[in-house]
């Protein structure tokens, strides 16, 4: 701080609380609208102190509610969100950080033909090609699979070009003493870049994650099967309800749940999240 | 573009290295992406018996198409409302965060886990939060004379997706920002203090303009976000309407492909979506340059 302002500093923390009021009121509503019954939010706007149906609630959906849609169990949608978030995570991780490996190490006929055949899925997000996608995983038969969930989205520019730059700026006097003491390509990988790049890899994990987790367009274009449904499909199974009324306070407690471990991830996981965020650049 | 100064001499091992990367991109990014630029020359007949080559007719039918301009227009305004309300938002919290010392991460804790929730998550909590029979903000809007009706008034509609859009996306603009603020040379500040500047002129005069490498990679990555991220909000909420109010490039494409299952309209849309974020990812590039030597 430059100089001392008390009134200043009052008006920053001020502004600052403020501001976390108003970004975190969808979720603090959500968690109150949770605790209510659906005859107490149907009534009027939401009451802003917490109900007494909050056990109710939560035990309705993690048992019973999602039946009532056709869906899975709620438990089983998350495990698969996790097992897809996962899939995508560790997908994405090795086969970027193999790609960059080949591209800074060695030197052979088409690399740069390699690097710009990456550099062009920047180009080509999947809302931009949802139909002849959706119609090669159709082909392949990888509809309503683990595999068409997950395998079309581990292509990775970004973590690519992420462990390209990092590993420019490992000295070369380490591949050097490597070589002269006979280490191959492979052992040098496993010994030598692997443990230097645990930094990053941490940060790229905690980025990944919650790109996976929040997957949303994909999910819905290749499952019709609701044993592959993930948490998002389900939410959006469960607000569009064709007459009746919206079940708001089980969609709440289910919005609740659904965000609880990417927020706590990022949370909890702060400087590797600001790291992996500021340095792939999206 | 460099290797290093030694490097590995194995003949088949790179390209096994590169092999799944590749493999994707070739099968689920590059050839996806031909068929498109393909069928949106081509007319299929309803059974898929035949096709036929019409050249340009379809991107013809495009632009003189009403909904289809109608929603080029939409999408510009929703794009240009959610980056500046996220960025200005962005901005001003980590210039407040960026003038205390100890409190400054408790408040970055506090500012950044929005960007953890998804974004059909973040659609249903603010359409929620609007509904007309339980919401909270309705039954405000109408002490100030507004009845508050997504389902009817498209601007409405319109409103509630920018501001979830932008809620998701304050925190990103936060983190870049404070980190760009943080780097402003602290004798700068002072030097203007001395000079009798104080802390509203040295952001204008001095944080801000400094900021503006920063500020146009995030217009860019933001209007990225809000064309092609947004779906899901679309999609769990409004699902494009009331009549078509808040239909999205995207969500045209989708609706028109995937649900009407018209092809050929359908792939022109994605390639004229593809030069869009060519144009978008090469802006961002040239500029990613320049900015290392800034």
């Amino acid at each position: 701080m430059v100089e001392n302002r008390p009134f200043l500093t009052f008006l920053t923390h001020a502004f600052l609380i403020l501001g976390f009021v108003i970004v975190a009121l969808p979720v603090y509503v959500a968690i109150m609208a949770s605790t209510h019954d659906i005859s107490t939010l149907m009534s009027g706007p939401v009451p802003l102190l917490p109900g007494s149906h909050f056990i109710e609630n939560y035990s309705t959906i993690l048992t019973s509610a999602s039946a009532a849609h056709g869906l899975p169990n709620y438990s089983h949608m998350a495990l698969n969100s996790l097992v897809m978030a996962l899939a995508i995570t560790v997908g994405k991780i090795c086969i970027s950080i193999l790609s960059a490996f080949a591209i800074v190490y060695f030197r052979f006929p088409f690399r740069l033909l390699a690097f710009w055949i990456i550099f062009v899925t920047l180009m080509l997000p999947v809302e931009v090609r949802i139909m002849p996608t959706y119609k090669i995983v159709a082909d392949l038969g990888m509809l309503n699979s683990w595999a068409g969930l997950t395998i079309p989205l581990i292509a990775s520019a970004t973590a690519t070009f992420l462990f390209r730059q990092f590993f420019m700026t490992v000295p070369d006097e380490l591949l050097e003493a490597a070589r002269v003491d006979g280490a191959g390509p492979l052992k040098f990988f496993r010994d030598i870049l692997l443990p230097l790049s645990r930094t990053n890899i941490g940060a790229l994990c905690v980025i990944l994650f919650i790109y996976g987790w929040v997957q949303y367009l994909w999910p819905l274009l290749v499952t019709t099967d609701p044993g592959y449904y993930t948490l998002m499909m389900g939410m959006k199974r469960m607000v569009t309800v064709q007459d009746g009324v919206i079940e708001w306070h089980l969609v709440m407690a289910g919005s609740v749940l659904a965000m609880l471990p990417p927020i706590l991830v990022v949370v909890f996981m702060q400087r590797l999240f600001i790291r992996g965020l500021t340095e792939t650049e999206k | 573009m460099d290797t290093k100064r030694t490097t590995f001499n194995n003949r088949l091992l790179p390209y096994l290295l590169l092999a799944p990367q590749l493999a994707i991109t070739l099968i689920f990014f590059i050839w996806p992406a031909a068929q498109a630029v393909k069928s949106s020359f081509e007319r299929e007949d309803p059974f898929g018996f035949s096709t036929v080559f019409v050249g340009l007719a379809h991107y013809q039918q495009l632009l003189a198409d009403p909904n289809y301009l109608d929603s080029l227009w939409r999408t510009a305004v929703f794009a240009v409302s959610v980056t500046l309300l996220s960025m200005v938002l962005g901005l001003a919290f980590a210039a407040a965060v960026d003038r205390l010392t100890r409190t400054s991460k408790v408040y970055t804790t506090l500012l950044v886990w929005p960007y953890a929730v998804a974004p059909v998550v973040a659609g249903v909590l603010w359409w929620f939060l609007f509904n007309t029979s339980t919401g909270l903000l309705p039954f405000f809007l109408e002490r100030f004379g507004i009845l508050w009706d997504h389902d009817l008034n498209g601007t409405h509609a319109m409103i509630l997706i920018i501001i979830a859009a932008a809620w998701k996306q304050i925190s990103y603009n936060f983190l870049f920002f404070l980190a760009g603020l943080q780097s402003v040379p602290q004798a700068l500040m002072e030097a203007a203090a001395i000079d009798g500047s104080g802390p509203v002129k040295r952001f204008f005069t001095i944080s801000l303009p400094l900021l503006s490498p920063t500020t146009f990679f995030l217009f860019i990555i933001n209007v990225n976000y809000t064309m092609f991220d947004t779906f899901p909000i679309v999609d769990a909420t409004t699902g494009g309407g009331p009549a078509q109010a808040t239909t999205t490039l995207v969500y045209k494409v989708y609706q028109d492909g995937y649900v009407g299952l018209n092809l050929g309209s359908s792939s022109a849309q994605s390639v004229l979506l593809m030069l869009i974020v060519m144009l978008l990812t090469f802006v961002q590039f040239r500029f990613v340059e320049r900015r290392v030597q800034y």
